[in-house]
């Protein structure tokens, strides 16, 4: 099978939801997001409890920078775009298509991390480390297990796009493609959340 | 793509015993795996019971040197946390995984890969937990592990807490999220929400409960592990920490944990009661109601667990008016019970001796509960033996209750063999006589000013009648428990093997089909026509279910040891982080290292799996026929 | 057989009541034989919700009995097909609305009783006393902030106001616990919470730790010494004067050994605080050694040379600072420790 259109199955619409398989893992899949939305909401619960509580180490104000995070923000709703051409390109069954926008989205995937990287790495200069403060920890802990939901999102987006050479779009592979897409507005939802509760708050609000 | 002929050959090569380990560390089939959770639940079940028994021998005499300090703390924690976690939850799962597709009319659950991966990771959990043992101590926090005792006065024993539940923390919200799309998306034509057997009710609102309860507990042990490990500040209060935040984060978790594990035991109340009362659940529409209630209301008063803590009177009263609204759904589901049984034909078999025990037993449970939601009457209560009183008369009194009278009811379905009913029913009066002997006295204990968790007493505080009685009963229990043991081994030897409907009675869709259920469950998947589907075929003279398609070749998922492989290695990874703990300073090294072979190890597996297409195999149109005749 | 013991069982709430009303346990020590208004209205609301909560489990009672008896399988009935019933609206509506009645007649006392028992800041203008407590693993330090008077594991408070206790912790969390004169606040470290209480009349009240903190969780009592206004006033003159000197020659050396190896963590003299052991400024005028051992000269040297083994995790060395308290040494710091009395 290359990959690229298919006559035969073409004649299916919305191959993410053919099978009662794929129908499942539509379904599961939405649940595990609001099982994840929990675990977020408990996350930011505990940052807004905690920051300011900075002991001796720097506060929010003393350290975040707007333009930086505001980058970030940028490139994560683009990616967040460039995933939503990809599933369009999906359902037409155009593998060339969805393999290019997801693509796109996993360098701009690695372009964000890569700014949370040097973003830490210049707290750590400030002497804002993970046992700092109270502040500290709840900051890194939210603004990290973020981080790690987008390295997961690019390693299982290029897995995908890897298999994808090979199996191309079928109502075996749509579901996956599919729910990886879902996975990635999620956390694209999250940081938005970040942005305004941990920065936005965080310089505005002193 | 692999037939069934070929996985047979595949698998005869492996002989003898280690065949047939293999078959049940690689099955994904829900039934096997219901009797893994059933024997991993009931062996955990075994050892809290366990120390259940030393903490009552240590506190059967004041000033007793049995069990002093941490050492009494370390069985307290182990018996709270194993019963909670590593006994009833897993039990809850046998129950749900052996019956929930049967009763829906389901081939198989919507994930039977996840189903397997749940499993382990809830035994591997245990495991982890329970090693502590072995390796300087258990933890001592108690099972809420409350901070910062936890993380900044004990051992690491907490370490064994937190990463143990982390792992079969995870392994539950998997159950979850896997019976929540079998129940919504794999219900058989005609079986509509307001069809299903209330066991089904409540196992899909549990599972509901448990994705967003989990969530909260998740998190907070991570702020435990990384406090407790990598020094972080979440309840350090030198650094700005705040050990209150974990006792919310816990409780939210917490308060739900409950209903978790009682909304399903309703459920099996629900369905022995009717069975065996041949009469149709009374006011169906009123319980699915109730249920759902139950579930909302249950994320709503988990500040209900600490009206001491000093949040001032207004979020004590706030919470106080939700607790005490729990009551009237609880209080519909008991009415209705009553009347399910009003009019019809009660038999006494041992699973609705249980059945019938649970309720006056679950309704002292409710109204202590009503009691304590009365926040300056707690002020009394709380962390006294009232409260202990409470809840083993929710939680053992109500959950396993309903457990026990589910495994009596379901275990022929399960296993093809009737377990002694003699036995059965020696092993409910010891059980429930000892149980109110342990429990009952200590509403007073409690009152007359003995605090929970307390490794002793003073001589001439008046407590020594109480805690005399309660270790008394604590013995009858362990009698009645012990005979389920011998009961089990006797019918698995030489028991009477079941038919299909082994009661007779049956109602619901389980009981059409043969005892134990075949591999692929229905041979023909059913036609429902209406609440207690079965039930309504006999009545209509029909011996079977109308079928709802042709006869034909059954797909079924292949077994993978994957799922196995994935939570050894995670394991792995906990048991890297646990070695990792340095109390004095930076995490050493090796241990890290170790964690992150396991992590990798996880991701490697998690990519084959995706890499890795399971075409399953066929079982053919003949061998169902075949298997269909040998069962009549 | 059955119905005979569930029967029996259906009694147990009937004969818990009895038991409430008639009051059971020690008295000083239960919560079942309220001794200020603060337990009082506690009381006062259990027995609220003992009787609502009586008529609910006699109501399910006599129906669950009636059915269990009247609707049992008899021989010879086992065709018998019983109707199969859906459900009775008018039914289903009763038992809704009657708990929903039971509940409301129960919140209605709660919630005012709820805020006014909390309410420690009317109480500070009826010119309440007020009390510091530090809980620490396995003692508590009480401090009197107006009197600049500081004691430790046995507080003294009149019986003519009410009392507010301000607690905090240096540790882990704790819950400050006296049953007979009131509900327990937890001690959280880094918070201060409070909690009013009022004793009736003279007497000592038990009080205990509610919240697990440890090994010596169970052994972490403090007494309430309820005295008369007058007496406290004479009490707390005594505290800030101080001890006696010790006469004998024992006591003396004692005194000695102990500034060498005990200063470094306890203190004698009522203006000393925040140290990290008990307070020993009137030690013999306590009713226990440790908050529960008895008060004696023999269980003080055992008490001394090894600490932990009667109170486990205590932090408390054994034999001294240095450790090397000979018995001898430990026999005159104990003869010392009893001259500690500061009532006349």
């Amino acid at each position: 099978m290359s990959g690229t259109e298919n006559a035969g199955l073409q004649a299916i619409p919305n191959p993410e939801k053919a099978t009662l398989e794929g129908k499942n893992k539509f379904l599961g899949f939405w649940f595990f997001l609001g099982g994840e939305t929990v675990l977020f909401g408990t996350l930011f619960a505990t940052f807004l409890a905690l920051r300011d509580k900075v002991a001796s180490g720097p506060s929010a104000h003393e350290l975040f920078s707007l333009p930086l995070t505001f980058l970030s923000t940028i490139i994560l709703l683009t990616s967040s775009l460039t995933s939503v051409f990809a599933i369009l390109a999906m359902k037409d069954y155009k593998a060339g298509a969805m393999r290019l926008w997801f693509w796109i989205t996993v360098l701009l995937g690695l372009a964000f991390l890569g700014l949370e990287i040097y973003e830490f790495h210049e707290y750590l200069g400030e002497h804002f480390g993970f046992t700092t403060s109270a502040f500290s920890s709840a900051f890194y802990t939210l603004v990290g297990t973020h981080g790690c939901h987008v390295l997961f999102g690019v390693l299982w987006i290029s897995e995908l796009m890897l298999q994808s050479y090979k199996k191309g779009i079928t109502t075996v592979t749509a579901p996956k493609y599919y729910v990886a897409a879902l996975y990635w507005h999620f956390i694209d939802v999250v940081w938005v959340f970040i942005f305004t509760v941990v920065y936005l708050l965080g310089i505005l609000g002193g | 793509m692999t037939t069934h002929a070929q996985s047979l050959a595949v698998s005869s090569q492996r002989k003898g015993f280690l065949h047939w380990l293999w078959t049940w560390i690689t099955t994904v089939d829900h039934k096997k795996i219901a009797i893994l959770y059933l024997f991993g639940g009931g062996l955990f079940f075994l050892i809290g019971g366990i120390e259940a028994l030393l903490i009552r021998i240590q506190l059967a005499v004041p000033n007793n040197h049995f069990l002093v300090g941490s050492e009494y703390n370390q069985v307290m924690t182990m018996h709270g946390t194993t019963m909670i976690f590593l006994a009833a939850m897993p039990l809850i799962f046998a129950m749900m995984n052996a019956v929930i597709p049967l009763q829906i009319g389901a081939r198989d659950v919507a994930f039977p890969f996840v189903n397997a991966l749940g499993f382990w990771l809830f035994f591997l959990g245990g495991i982890v937990l329970n090693t502590s043992w072995f390796f300087g101590g258990a933890p001592a926090g108690g099972w809420t592990a409350y901070t910062p005792l936890a993380t900044e006065y004990l051992g690491s024993g907490m370490d064994f807490y937190i990463l143990g539940l982390q792992l079969s923390g995870a392994g539950t919200l998997m159950g979850a999220i896997n019976f929540l799309v079998t129940i919504i998306n794999m219900r058989a034509p005609g079986m509509t929400f307001m069809r299903m057997p209330l066991f089904c009710w409540t196992s899909l609102v549990t599972s509901a409960l448990i994705l967003f309860a989990f969530p909260p507990l998740t998190v907070g042990l991570f702020f435990e592990f990384f406090d407790h490990i990598f020094h972080a500040n979440f309840f350090n209060t030198a650094n700005g920490g705040n050990g209150i935040i974990w006792e919310h984060i816990f409780w939210i978790f917490g308060h739900p944990e409950v209903y978790i594990l009682v909304l399903p035991a309703f459920g099996i109340i629900s369905e022995v009661v009717a069975t065996f009362s041949k009469k149709r659940l009374f006011g169906y529409s009123s319980m699915v109601f109730a249920t759902v209630l139950i579930g909302f209301l249950s994320f709503m008063v988990w500040v209900h667990h600490m009206f001491t803590v000093g949040l001032g009177p207004v979020a004590n009263a706030v919470f106080a008016i939700a607790t005490m609204t729990i009551a009237v759904p609880t209080g519909i589901k008991i009415f209705n019970w009553l009347f399910t049984m009003w009019g019809g034909q009660i038999h006494f078999t041992t699973a609705n001796l249980f059945a019938i025990g649970f309720i006056p037993t679950f309704v002292m449970g409710g109204v202590t509960g009503v009691m304590l939601a009365v926040p300056p009457a707690d002020a009394q209560y709380h962390d006294s033996y009232f409260v202990v009183a409470h809840f083993h008369y929710v939680i053992l009194g109500g959950v396993v209750f309903g457990l026990l009278a589910g495994v009596f009811y379901w275990w022929p379905k399960m296993f093809g063999r009737m377990l002694n009913e003699t036995l059965g029913k020696i092993t409910f009066w010891f059980f429930f006589l000892g149980f109110h002997l342990t429990f009952f006295p200590q509403h007073f204990l409690g009152l007359m000013g003995m605090p929970r968790r307390y490794f002793t007493y003073l001589p001439g505080e008046h407590f020594e009648l109480g805690n005399m009685l309660s270790s008394i009963g604590a013995f009858g229990m362990a009698v009645g428990v012990i005979v389920l043991l011998i009961n089990i081994v006797v019918t698995t030897a030489k028991g009477k093997r079941a038919k299909g409907d082994a009661w007779g009675i049956g109602r619901t869709l389980e009981w059409s089909i043969a005892s134990p259920a075949p591999e692929y469950n229905f041979a023909q998947t059913p036609l429902v026509k209406g609440i207690d589907a079965f039930w309504k075929e006999k009545m209509a003279g029909n011996k079977k279910m109308t079928p709802a398609e042709p006869l034909g070749d059954v797909h079924m998922p292949s077994p993978t040891v994957i799922p196995f492989l994935m939570s050894l290695s995670l394991t792995l990874a906990s048991f890297g982080f646990i070695f990792a703990a340095n109390q004095a300073g930076k995490p050493h090294t090796g241990g890290l290292i170790t964690a992150a072979i396991g992590i990798g190890l996880m991701l490697l597996l998690m990519l084959i799996h995706s890499i890795k297409d399971d075409h399953g195999f066929h079982i053919h149109k003949e061998e169902i026929m075949r298997i269909e005749k040998e069962a009549e | 057989m059955k119905r005979k013991w569930q029967r029996w069982f259906r009694l147990l709430p009937l004969a818990a009541l009895a038991l409430l009303l008639s009051g059971c346990g020690k008295e000083g020590v239960s919560a079942l034989e309220p001794l200020g208004p603060v337990a009082k209205d506690q009381a006062d609301l259990m027995l609220i919700s003992v009787l609502i909560m009586v008529v609910v489990v006699l109501v399910v009672g006599f129906i669950y009995f009636y059915v269990l008896i009247r609707f049992r399988k008899r021989k010879g009935q086992e065709d018998y097909i019983p109707k199969q019933v859906e459900g009775n609206t008018t039914l289903e509506i009763v038992w809704t609305v009657i708990p929903i009645v039971l509940l409301c007649i129960l919140a209605v006392p709660t919630v005012p009783k709820t805020f006014s028992l909390s309410d420690t800041h009317s109480a500070k203008k009826e010119s309440a006393l007020e009390i510091e407590v530090s809980a620490n693993q396995f003692w508590w330090q009480f401090t009197y902030p107006k009197q600049k008077v500081t004691t430790a594991q046995d507080v003294v408070i009149p019986t003519d106001r009410p009392v507010v206790f301000k607690l905090t912790s240096n540790d882990v969390i704790h819950s400050f616990w006296v049953p007979a004169l009131g509900g327990k606040v937890d001690a959280n470290p880094g918070q201060v919470t409070t909690l009013k209480l009022e004793a009736d009349k003279e007497g000592t009240y038990r009080g205990r730790c509610a919240e697990l903190c440890g090994s010596s969780h169970a052994l972490m009592y403090f007494n309430v010494k309820a005295v008369s206004s007058a007496e406290f006033d004479r009490w707390i003159k005594e505290m800030k004067a101080g001890p006696d000197q010790p006469a004998s020659a024992s006591a003396k050396q004692g005194e000695q050994l102990f500034k060498q190896n005990c200063m470094s963590c306890h203190a004698v003299g009522a203006s000393q605080t925040n140290k990290l052991a008990p307070n020993l400024t009137n030690f013999a005028d306590r009713k226990y050694i440790a908050g529960f051992l008895d008060h004696d000269k023999k269980t003080l040297e055992k008490w001394i040379a090894d600490p932990s083994a009667l109170k486990p995790g205590a932090t408390m060395p054994a034999r001294g600072a240095s450790g090397k308290l000979t018995d001898e040494q430990i026999k005159q710091i104990a003869d010392y420790l009893f001259t500690l009395s500061v009532e006349k």
